[in-house]
């Protein structure tokens, strides 16, 4: 398993990995925020930790038919789901390298993007934190949409409709968990149960992932 | 037809929208329901003439 | 007594229905006409919603089949995956469409209601917001049998999508009460409460949720059938191919 995390993370990191790509889109989205909505920034550190959050998660969308797709078309997938680990353990590992090689960086860089959008002082600490507990929920659902979409060709648009109503829940804790941090009120709740939802989909899901991957491979 | 006072346009909308809906929405099981049942009986007659 | 799983044979549940439909869409439209009828034209008008109370007799009902719509899918889809019959993922199949435009009239009437009664169209009220999140999952889980090809993988694909769906909608419900307290009214209709609609406007809505429920259930059995038949179809026409 451990070789499957160091394989899937070097497949991204090298070029054409598609590494980069989600951090670009978020860069650019959040340096569009400002010409949709205008320099105003009382504003825009109204908004920031909300927006912030929408960024992060759609740049980890992005990358989600990676997951899967590429090991899918060259016939790796099958080599793996034959090899003596359980699915299960498959899936979590791939939602983990995704994790490590997408949403982690984009944790990384948001206190950057954070200045751009004059993002409180005061916020920093929850952003990172929040997203820091968020993302792996992310990746794990999307992991769920990857296996659902890994047998229909072009399935990018699907993957969208299919990840994007999972999301709602870890979008509003997540950005409530950023939003109260900005203005400086407690954030314990949100954050506790921002946290049992990425615990309990960490937990479940790659179930129904593999479950899900074992009808596609049949 | 009984008096709507000032909300007849909110009224008379919401039900003609629901309705029209509704009515789509049967019209087309239907007519897809009807299209299905004669296309099977087609390849059905065809199965059993070439046995 | 005849077991309920003898319905599960295609060609058993395509006779039976045969045999239902005809009643059961006449019952539905006698109810949906008289309920509607009796709503619209002799029923008063609410003291402080005017006549816009005459909304009602749409919204309630159509909001109650798209919840129990996603329900009866998930009935169906859990049926599907323990004991493998094709009717009932057919049946899942075929209630999605229903439940998705019974979603979008709930909806529409509501926002047609909220603009005089609100003041405006849509707020983002946790009611409205889950129904609108509700909306979504059942764009996606068509979308998704729409898109695979091999019938039993989609039926097995968009029944876990079903069941993981079911789980994310309670968990959307609940964290959309919490991101924000909403304008919605509570349930309109519950058993405990001494403060229901008042009589006269109760009796109607009953017929009409009646209504309601059996335009769902014919047009369920309608759809089941069509998709029976085209699965046959395709059946025979790939083993027309082979040959």
């Amino acid at each position: 398993m451990i070789a499957v995390l160091i394989r899937d993370v070097q497949l991204a990191l090298r070029a054409g990995g598609g590494f980069g790509l989600g951090l670009a889109f978020f860069l650019i989205v959040m340096a569009l925020v400002p010409f949709s909505i205008g320099p105003d920034s009382a504003l825009l550190s109204r908004i920031a930790p909300g927006v912030l959050w929408l960024g992060a998660l759609l740049a980890c969308l992005l990358s989600l038919d990676r997951i899967l797709a590429l090991d899918w078309e060259d016939g790796s997938l099958d080599l793996l789901a034959t090899a003596p680990i359980p699915l299960e353990g498959l899936v979590s590992v791939k939602a983990l390298a995704h994790w490590l090689t997408t949403a982690l960086p984009l944790v990384l860089v948001t206190p950057v993007l954070g200045v751009l959008l004059s993002l409180p002082a005061q916020g920093y600490l929850w952003l990172v934190i929040s997203l820091l507990v968020g993302t792996p929920a992310l990746s794990v659902i999307g992991t769920f949409g990857a296996a659902l979409t890994v047998g229909i060709k072009r399935g990018g648009l699907l993957l969208s409709l299919l990840v994007l109503p999972l999301y709602v829940p870890v979008l509003i804790f997540g950005a409530d968990v950023a939003r109260r941090g900005a203005e400086a009120q407690p954030v314990q709740v949100p954050l506790l149960l921002l946290g049992a939802i990425t615990c309990g989909t960490v937990a479940l899901l790659p179930f129904a992932s593999a479950a899900v991957l074992r009808v596609n491979l049949r | 037809m009984p008096e709507l006072g000032k909300y007849a346009a909110a009224v008379l909308t919401s039900y003609a929208v629901s309705l029209l809906l509704l009515a789509g929405l049967a019209a087309f099981s239907l007519w897809r329901a009807r299209r299905v049942r004669a296309a099977l009986r087609k390849v059905e007659d065809r199965a059993r003439r070439h046995g | 007594m005849a077991s309920i799983w003898e319905y599960a044979n295609p060609r058993k549940f395509l006779e039976t229905s045969d045999r239902v439909l005809p009643g059961l869409a006449l019952l539905a439209a006698i109810l949906l006409v008289v309920g509607l009828v009796w709503g619209f034209f002799f029923t008063p008008d609410d003291y402080r919603q005017g006549s816009t109370v005459k909304i009602i007799y749409l919204h309630v009902p159509s909001a109650l089949i798209a919840i129990n719509g996603w329900l009866m899918m998930l009935v169906a889809s859990l049926i599907w995956l323990i004991r493998r019959h094709h009717v009932s993922a057919l049946a899942a199949r075929a209630a999605a469409p229903v439940g998705a435009t019974m979603t979008v009239i709930a909806l529409l009437t509501g926002a047609i209601w909220g603009q005089p009664m609100w003041g405006t169209w849509w707020a983002w009220d946790p009611r409205l917001t889950s129904f609108l999140i509700l909306f979504l999952f059942y764009l996606g889980y068509i979308a998704l049998w729409a898109a695979i090809e091999d019938d039993d993988t989609a039926a097995d694909l968009t029944s876990i999508l079903c069941l993981v769906g079911s789980v994310f909608a309670l968990l959307s419900r609940y964290a959309v009460n919490f991101w924000n307290q909403g304008l919605h009214q509570g349930a309109s209709l519950s058993m405990d409460k001494a403060d229901n609609v008042a009589n006269v406007f109760y009796v109607p809505l009953l017929v009409c949720m009646a209504g309601f429920v059996m335009l769902f259930l014919a047009l369920v059995l309608l759809r089941t059938q069509t998709e029976i038949r085209a699965r046959r179809m395709r059946a025979l026409l790939a083993r027309e191919r082979m040959s």
